[in-house]
């Protein structure tokens, strides 16, 4: 792995910190008025996969999407302009953070019914089939996902048309406050759930991204090449309430040893040392690269704040195609 | 040129004309390209464009929705096919949520090409979950278009719009009219969504129907014109879009409105065109709206149980005897021998 690629994978996922902890900062203004789902503790799952893209291989996601809207290359100043509820918005305000769309980036779409958007992706490979291009669709989902009907059908469906799908499970043991070991029985990984259905699967830990990115790099090859789906299981976590900008390890879900032995595992703040260590980059240039990410974030929520709402009249527009 | 093809015939031409004319076209469905091919409305289909544009799928409804919906915003254009309308039910989830929503909650940055086909039971026993006539779920949410075609000719004519379209479309078949002829054009021609059929014209009562209740609606209409009274047959044949200013139109003309659906009454199709009625017509009413309707259960299976479920032409033809003050006579219940009451005509012997 050459230095620019691990230089890339660091700069996105401190994108998605950075993006995710000012969201949580400017939040209590009440100024975005959407549910936020955000990702911070989880960045290398998702820089680490979707930066085994290409441009324009696609990628949906669930409601926790504005890592996989941002490491696939999703327009910045749409997302937060669509979290403040702005015409300039990637859904012009009719979709909020719980539905970011760049097609331009390959990102097809996020919804938060789970498991919903895994037979969607499933279907936009088989477009890329009947099309005859070689392009590959990422399905990103959590470990709740892989409870719903939806998931096992479109497993199933994957594994019979042999489509270029990656499924990148970011596990992350909660389904809202529920853990895993209420939902799933203990000794069983969900990458034995896709295995089971015949399709290549394997698990790592998600919050190193170079393991993360070797792994997807592999799984893309082998889907691009038509040899059928893969599925990645990423064992992460997630550091902030499932929804909104705060902590709640207080209300009594989960113990604060386990939020801390996950802090020690930072995906953000490992990588960044391990640059360092191994002198891949300094710590002036990884400092003037947070500088930078951070200028075109503050951009970009200038954009958002500065931008008009959408008209009120608009809001019967788009039920139907054609409207646009 | 024209010549006489069954609706099921002309279901499979549209079809075929469609793939022929578009390579993104596909069609997909449980049995699509099995031997009887979706009573017939799929046969061949394979054998003319292969087995990637004509496929058979798993039993996942819910998830191969989703995955013509992830498709259909890719550049393709799917048909699915549920043999019947109850089997669409463990998909709502992705035609609600998702098909009717991809366009509306993106703001138009997405198109959803879908067409999907839903096949109305009725007769021979098909029962509480073979048999339902679900078009007022789907009509209720926007983003989706429903249609309801009646004749062979809207059959063609509204699939093509339906595939053509850029919207996501449910399209309800009635069995009982799988077997039933009309004139039908040869070449492509397109029946446009969202506009219903005068199917015939009169002074007194406006029939107002759906699908196969159209049908009833004529013969009724028929039983009507032996009495003197001057009956007319509106299709409705679009339930969203919904074509208001015909039967506006007419309600206007006759003062008089009977509704009949498929459907069972309460919160269904029938009780949206007669609120259309009192809303947009309600100085025109000579009398209240009537709708004949399937009663508030679900239907029953055993042929003793069946036999006053569906309200037939008679029923209506009663009906509006009665609201405009006429005696209802005997003979208009006189059912011509050999007819049974589960079975639209002799051929039609089951099993399902």
């Amino acid at each position: 792995m050459d230095a620019a690629l691990k230089k890339s994978l660091y700069r996105s996922m401190l994108n998605i910190r950075l993006v995710e902890e000012r969201i949580a900062a400017l939040y209590p203004e009440q100024e975005m008025r959407c549910p936020v789902h955000l990702c911070i503790g989880q960045e290398a799952a998702e820089a680490g996969s979707a930066l085994a893209l290409n441009k324009d291989d696609q990628a949906v996601s669930g409601h926790r999407s504005h890592g996989h809207y941002l490491a696939k290359g999703g327009s910045l100043k749409s997302m937060m302009a669509e979290i403040y509820g702005k015409a300039t918005g990637c859904a012009g305000g009719k979709g909020g953070s719980m539905h970011l769309v760049d097609v331009d980036a390959g990102f097809l779409g996020s919804a938060p019914i789970v498991g919903s958007t895994i037979p969607i992706g499933v279907g936009a490979a088989l477009s890329a089939q009947m099309q005859g291009t070689d392009r590959v669709v990422m399905v990103y989902l959590g470990d709740g996902a892989a409870e719903t009907g939806v998931f096992y059908e479109s497993l199933n469906f994957a594994a019979l048309k042999n489509l270029a799908v990656v499924f990148v499970c970011e596990n992350n043991l909660y389904s809202v406050y529920s853990p895993l070991d209420v939902r799933q029985p203990a000794g069983r990984t969900l990458a034995d759930l896709a295995r089971a259905h015949g399709i290549e699967s394997h698990c790592a830990d998600g919050n190193d991204v170079e393991t993360v990115y070797e792994m997807t790099r592999d799984a893309v090859a082998t889907a691009r090449r038509g040899a059928g789906p893969v599925f990645l299981e990423f064992a992460t976590y997630r550091w902030r309430e499932h929804c909104g900008p705060n902590f709640d390890n207080h209300i009594g879900y989960r113990s604060e040893d386990e939020y801390e032995a996950w802090q020690l595992r930072d995906p953000v703040a490992l990588y960044r040392n391990r640059l360092i260590k191994d002198g891949v980059a300094d710590a002036l240039e990884l400092d003037v690269l947070a500088d930078d990410l951070n200028a075109d974030l503050n951009e970009a929520v200038a954009f958002a704040k500065t931008s008009p709402f959408p008209s009120p009249e608009t809001a019967p527009a788009n039920v139907y195609a054609g409207e646009r | 040129m024209s010549r006489s093809l069954k609706y099921f015939e002309a279901l499979r031409e549209a079809q075929d004309q469609c793939m022929a004319a578009d390579d993104s076209v596909y069609v997909m469905g449980l049995g699509v390209p099995d031997p009887l091919g979706i009573f017939g409305t799929t046969k061949g289909l394979q054998e003319k464009y292969g087995p990637a544009r004509v496929m058979d799928i798993p039993l996942a409804e819910n998830a191969m929705t989703g995955v013509a919906i992830g498709s259909a915003i890719t550049g393709m254009r799917p048909v699915m096919t549920h043999q019947r309308v109850d089997f669409a039910l463990v998909a709502m989830e992705q035609i609600i949520n998702q098909a009717a929503k991809w366009q509306y909650m993106f703001d138009g940055v997405h198109k959803v090409p879908l067409v999907i086909r839903m096949i109305i039971g009725r007769g021979w026993g098909q029962g509480p979950q073979h048999s339902q006539s679900l078009q007022s779920l789907f009509a209720h949410i926007p983003g989706l278009i429903v249609v309801m075609p009646t004749t062979a000719y809207d059959a063609k004519g509204l699939l093509i719009s339906a595939i053509e379209s850029d919207n996501p479309v449910v399209m309800l078949e009635h069995r009982w009219l799988y077997g039933i002829s009309d004139q039908v054009p040869t070449e492509v021609y397109r029946v446009p969504l969202g506009k219903a059929h005068v199917m015939r014209e009169g002074t007194d009562v406006s029939l107002v129907g759906l699908s196969y209740m159209s049908l009833e609606n004529v013969r009724a209409a028929e039983l009507l014109e032996a009495r003197g009274v001057s009956a007319e047959v509106i299709d409705v044949r679009s339930l969203r879009p919904l074509d208001e200013q015909t039967i506006l139109t007419s309600v206007r003309k006759t003062g008089r409105l009977v509704m009949a659906d498929t459907a069972s009454k309460m919160y269904g199709a029938s009780a949206e065109i007669v609120a259309l009625a009192c809303e947009k017509a309600f100085e025109a009413l000579k009398c209240q709206p009537e709708r004949v309707t399937l009663p508030d259960y679900p239907a029953p299976t055993s042929p003793a149980l069946s036999a006053d479920y569906y309200p037939r032409a008679a029923d209506i033809a009663a009906r509006v005897l009665t609201m405009m003050g006429r005696e209802v006579d005997e003979d208009l219940f006189a059912v011509a021998e050999g007819q049974n009451h589960d079975q639209p005509d002799p051929s039609f012997t089951g099993p399902f």
